[in-house]
Order: C-alpha cells, then structure tokens, then sequence
C-alpha cells in the first residue's frame, strides 16, 4: 500500500492508501463471504457436539438445574457418568464395555466381507469377458435403487424360515432355514448385501480406470487372471478400497435400523446404537448417562475421520480424474 | 531360440473392420526384424497378435515348431515391451523385472542373480530398491527391457518402445537395443513407424500399409529396390522424387520428363526386362534426391541426362545442400491418390524436387538450375498398378 504513495498522480484524480476502486473493495469484501459462511456452518455445527461433551462431563444434578453453558461460570467436571455408562448402567442395558466390543464385531467383518466381494467383482466387470457382463452390471447398479426399508421384512423371513415353493402338492425348499435370526452374521449379511452396490461401482470406476497395458503385461508374464487380481488390482486400488472402507464402517457403525431388526432381542450381542435406545427408555433412569454413552459412540468415527480424512479427499476423486 | 511365421493371417475385429490382411511373415532365429507403417496401419495388431494379446480371425502362427494361434500369452515364451513400458507402479524395479521369474515360481537365489545380471546389463544396478515413479523416461524404458530379458525368452516383441523418449535419448537406445539384441541373439519383432528406427535397427524391414504387407527385406535392398511407390515414398528422407515420364525404346532409349529428355543406359533397359512392354507409354519416374546434382558440379556432355527447375528453398547442413526446385513436369496422380483421395495434383503446374546436393553448389533461390540426373538409379514404377517396373 505504501508503494502507492510513490506513484505518479495521473488523471488529477489521487489515490491513497485507504481509497481503492470501489469495484475492488467490493470484490474483497464479496470474496470473503464465502469463507464466513463456511465458518457460520462450522460453528453451528460443532456447538450442539461441543455441549453434549460438556454436558456429559456434568454430574447428574448439574445436568438438572441447567444447561451445559452454566459450566463457564460454574465449572465442575466428573467422570462419574463414563464410569456409569462403560461398567454399570442401571436397568437392562448392557454395559457399553461391552456394547463397544459388539459393535467392532459387527462393523468390521460389515466391511471385510462386502469388501472382498466387491473387489473381485469390481475386477470382473472391468477386466474379464463374459457373456452378459453389461446387463450384469447395470443389474447390480440398479440394486442401490432399492431402499433398505423395503427389503426388512423379506429378508428377516428368509432368515428365520428360509424360501419355499410349492408347486401342485409338492414342496421345494429353494434356502433353508438357517435360523440367522438375533445372530451376528444377520447383521453382517444384510450389511454386505446392502453396501455391494455402491462398493462395486466405486471400485470398478477406479479399476477400470486403471492402464490396460499393465495387465497386458502381467498377462504375458505369466499371471492368470486371480495373479492379476492379487498382485497387481488389490495393491493398485488401495486408496479406492481405502476410501470406501472408511465409509462402509462408518455406516455400519452408526447403523441402527438393521440391528435393530436383526440382532435386537439378543441383548449381549447388541451393538451401541440398540444400548443408547435402551439406556433412556427405562423408565427414565439413566437419562444423565445419554450424553457420556452417545460420547462413547462418537469416539470410534472421530478417530477414524482425523486420522483418515485424506482418503475421505483422495479416495473419492480417485477413478474421476485419472492421475 | 526361435523362428516366427506367420502364415496368411488376418484380423477382422468385432465391428467388422479388417485390421492385418492376409499377412505372411517369416522372422528368422535370431533375426531383428521391423514392422514399419504409418499410425492404423495394423503393425501393433500383428504384434499383438504374435504376443497372444489379440486373437488371431485366419491363418496360423507358429513359434519354433508350435502352433500359436490358442495358445495363452503366458505360454508363448515370449517377452513384450510396451510403448508405455507398462511399469508395475507398486513394485521396486528389483520385483518388476523379477515379476515373472517369480510368477513361474523360479528359486529365489536364482531370481536375485538374474535380475542383478539382467540389471548390470542395462546399467541399473543402483535403481534396483526404488519404484517405477521416481524414475526418468530413459531409465523406464531400461527396466522394461530388463523385464524382457530377464525372462530368457524365445522372441522379443517390442511395440514402438522408443517412441516416449526425447530425441538424444531414442538416438541412444536405438544403439543399445540393437546391441543387446546382437549379443542375446534373441528373436526380435520390433514395431515402429519411424523409419529411421526401422532403417538402422533391423536385420529386415517390414513395410506395412493399411493392414497389406508392402514389402518385406534387408533396409539397403528397400532403399534401392522398392517394390511399389508406397515402398519408395516411405523408405527415404527426404522422400523420393515422383513425376510422370514417357518412354521410349527406339534408337537411343530415352525418357520424356516434362520438356526435356533423359537417356538410358542400355543396362538399364537390360536389367528391366518388362520395360519392354512400357514403350511409348507414360510411367511413373522416381528419382532419389541424391540422384540429382547441380549440374555445375557433375558433366554432363549434350546435356542428355539432365533437367531445369527453378530453385525454391535452400537448405545448408554443412555436409549437403538440400535444394527445393519447381519442375515443370506432371506429378503421377496415383501417387497421390495412394496418400490423399481427395488430392486432385491434375491441374498443378509442375513437380516440387527435392535434391541433395554437394556443398560447393552455387544454385541460388528464385533462379533456374540445372540439375544432372544419376540414370543408373532410376525407380520406374506402373502408374496403374503402382508396382516397380523390374522382371
């Protein structure tokens, strides 16, 4: 701005340091809205979370002579609620210890299984030839179109009494009754089925993408198409496989629905999700619990957002813009 | 060590277009043979189709005493280089060129002394530990080569594989190439459509022309023999000189170019027995540029073998002159028909040449020269069939 000082009056107009075009300022001033918006966003965001950390720090009766702002000018914090909440919850709810743990055994075979699978139908639709193989695709895509709700029912029958078909007086059973009902693989089963579609077509949107002559060559070094698949694909679509992984177990994770109505009334088995309900639906005790028990639920998603977030970036433009 | 034939093949892909027309092609033990063509014009195909990485529609393929044709790629015995070199991007360069030993599940002390002996070749011994991506194009290209030939093949088959490098660079290759196919006395395909590459490099040249064979022999014998305009024109740079002629056989036997007359020797009206046939009829001439001499320079005693044109350009390279001259004489329409079938050359006055002269010439731009012509080296060609006026 001093520079300006310096500089040849032309025009008699002057312009000094604090007098700018007014076109200019404008812009400056407009080029930060977007950035205040963005910052309004974050605050709005982050202050019900930032309460409900607060909130959970507070004992019981904190809790019940006023809001979580009330610790600025009255701080005093307890862990009393975690220690309730991980190890002795009042009523039935089973201790989030152990919620916690069910939860991990749900969420990660929710993201192996359907994960294997993809990938190697991923590979299959972009590098194999088969008859059908267009229609086969389109087929899976169209399954994301399918909402999870419908399907519920369906699928909690073929779980507990399997598929029939009776034709004149005769039965078939085309699936036994496995009795899955209440067990872990439901949960797992239905989370697999219900991410391939989105894992499919991401992770073939990347391995398409990837060079032809690099299979090409592998081909002639001597792979078949599962070397190819293992040694070249796999390592080769790490971060698409990265990104997608995140999602699903974040998915799997927060899931209520599912559980809900697959593994509900097996209470040791039961993920956070179903505890947090049942924390503050007996008989109102343990509502002071909510805010440590929801706190607990969060930890895992928020580790693996920092810790993760550039796969969040990266995976997802991967296979759109080709490196 | 083994011989590639190729017997009749063709390529007709799905949507019906017909790539490689029935190609017959005979590679040598040992022989570095180039398959030369402009873009599309079924070169890679052929290659693709050796290496297994395309099926073959007709015709038969046999490696050594094999038949190919169903056989996996992996089978073949064969190594490929690619035009991208087609790095594995995950691997050190020790585990790309120890890919394949390691897929035939080769002792692991014998894939480390090979891939260090493959390594020391091809001067990479210090890039072993590192991956594809940190490495320059130059050194890209050697570790697909050492993956080729740490594998021991029976034919190498390369397509284009200079053709990302920088120009020094693609001058130095081309030497080491040859040279370490020289001392491996492996097989070799090599596909290029730089000419100069196929010139230096094979044993044989191959000239490939919209999925036909044009010709296939030793990079002197198409120089000096082409079979067809197309050979004449592709092989050479700059390009040789088309422009229509009529002959005649009586009395001295002579050639009618444009307004002025070029005797021929008796030898070569002996050496070209179907030249007979050709008497009082128009034909295409083709002249080398070299075979044109500033006529100050070269004696011409009654002027018998020489022509006029006016100098357009010239260009001093030290070790030449290379001079662009406007002839008045008639382009060959068929020629260029062959490049552009939209090109109507009919009503264009006279014939641009392209003559490499001696340094000492004094042919000035925008003045007439007259320029001798070496007889001895006449191309003639049958302007309906294009094909060489010979036996």
């Amino acid at each position: 701005m001093t520079t300006l000082d310096n500089a040849p009056v032309t025009g008699g107009a002057v312009i000094g340091p604090s007098m700018e075009p007014v076109g200019q300022r404008t812009h400056r001033i407009l080029s930060r809205v977007p950035t205040g918006v963005l910052w309004l966003i974050v605050v709005l965001w982050t202050v019900p979370s930032f309460g409900l950390l607060v909130t959970s720090l507070r004992s019981e009766a904190d809790q019940i002579s006023g809001g979580w702002w009330q610790a600025f000018t009255d701080p005093s914090f307890t862990l009393e609620n975690y220690d309730k909440a991980l190890f002795s919850p009042p009523g039935g709810t089973l201790p989030f210890s152990d919620s916690f743990i069910n939860s991990f055994a749900i969420a990660i075979p929710g993201t192996i299984i359907p994960i294997a699978i993809a990938c190697a139908a991923a590979y299959a639709f972009a590098w194999m030839d088969f008859r059908g193989r267009h229609w086969l695709f389109i087929g899976v895509l169209a399954m994301m179109a399918v909402p999870v709700q419908m399907s519920l029912v369906p699928l909690q029958q073929l779980y507990s009494g399997g598929a029939h078909l009776t034709l004149g007086g005769s039965t078939f059973i085309l699936i036994p009754d496995m009795d899955l009902n209440n067990k872990p693989i439901a949960v797992w089963l239905a989370h697999t089925a219900f991410g391939l579609p989105l894992a499919i077509y991401l992770l073939h949107n990347y391995i398409a993408g990837l060079p032809r002559d690099v299979f090409e060559a592998a081909r002639i070094d001597g792979a078949n198409h599962f070397g190819i698949f293992w040694r070249i694909v796999l390592p080769l679509a790490k971060p698409a496989i990265a990104a997608f992984a995140i999602f699903q177990f974040l998915w799997v994770w927060n899931d209520y629905l599912i559980s809900l109505i697959f593994l509900s009334q097996n209470r040791d088995a039961s993920p956070l999700t179903i505890q947090l309900v049942n924390l503050v639906t007996s008989r109102g005790q343990g509502t002071e619990l909510l805010p440590a028990a929801a706190f607990i639920s969060m930890v895992v998603p928020l580790i693996i957002f920092f810790s993760l977030q550039r796969y969040f970036v990266r995976g997802l433009l991967a296979g759109s813009v080709k490196g | 060590m083994a011989q590639v034939t190729l017997d009749n093949v063709n390529k007709v892909y799905d949507n019906g277009y017909h790539a490689v027309h029935d190609l017959d092609l005979d590679v040598q033990d040992g022989e570095f043979l180039v398959l030369v063509g402009p873009s599309g014009c079924g070169k890679s195909t052929a290659l693709r189709m050796v290496a297994g990485l395309e099926s073959i529609s007709d015709g038969k393929l046999t490696i050594g005493d094999r038949v190919m044709n169903d056989v996996h790629p992996k089978d073949r015995d064969i190594a490929f280089v690619f035009q991208n070199y087609a790095l594995y991007p995950h691997m050190t360069v020790r585990d790309n060129i120890g890919f394949a030993l390691k897929l035939r599940k080769t002792p692991k002390a014998e894939i480390t002394t090979r891939v260090e002996e493959a390594a020391r070749l091809l001067e990479l011994t210090e890039l072993l530990d590192i991956k594809p991506g940190q490495l320059s194009g130059g050194q890209r290209q050697r570790v697909a080569m050492g993956r080729a030939i740490v594998r021991r093949p029976q034919v190498f088959l390369m397509d284009e594989p200079l053709s990302n490098l920088d120009a020094k660079l693609r001058v130095q290759m081309r030497a080491e190439i040859s040279r370490l196919q020289h001392d491996l006395g492996v097989t070799t395909l090599y596909v290029t459509h730089d000419q100069i590459e196929a010139m230096t490099m094979g044993d044989r040249v191959a000239v490939m022309s919209k999925g036909q064979l044009q010709q296939v022999d030793t990079p002197q014998n198409l120089y000096d023999r082409p079979d067809n305009l197309y050979v004449a024109t592709f092989i050479g740079s700059p390009q040789m000189n088309l422009l229509m002629g009529t002959l005649a056989l009586d009395g001295t036997p002579h050639l009618t170019v444009g307004r002025h007359r070029l005797d021929i020797p008796p030898s070569v009206v002996a050496a070209r027995p179907a030249l007979r046939g050709y008497d009082g009829r128009e034909l295409v001439v083709g002249i080398r540029p070299e075979s044109l001499e500033d006529a100050g320079l070269d004696s011409d005693p009654g002027g018998v073998r020489s022509i006029e044109a006016i100098v357009e350009l010239r260009e001093g390279l030290g070790s030449e002159v290379v001079a662009h001259a406007r002839f008045e004489g008639t382009a060959p329409r068929v020629e260029a028909a062959q490049r552009d079938p939209d090109a109507t050359l009919t009503g264009e006055a006279g014939v641009e040449l392209v003559a490499r002269l001696d340094p000492r010439t004094t042919v000035k731009v925008d003045e007439a020269a007259r320029f001798t012509v070496d007889v001895e080296n006449l191309h003639l060609f049958d302007q309906e069939t294009t094909l060489a006026i010979r036996d």
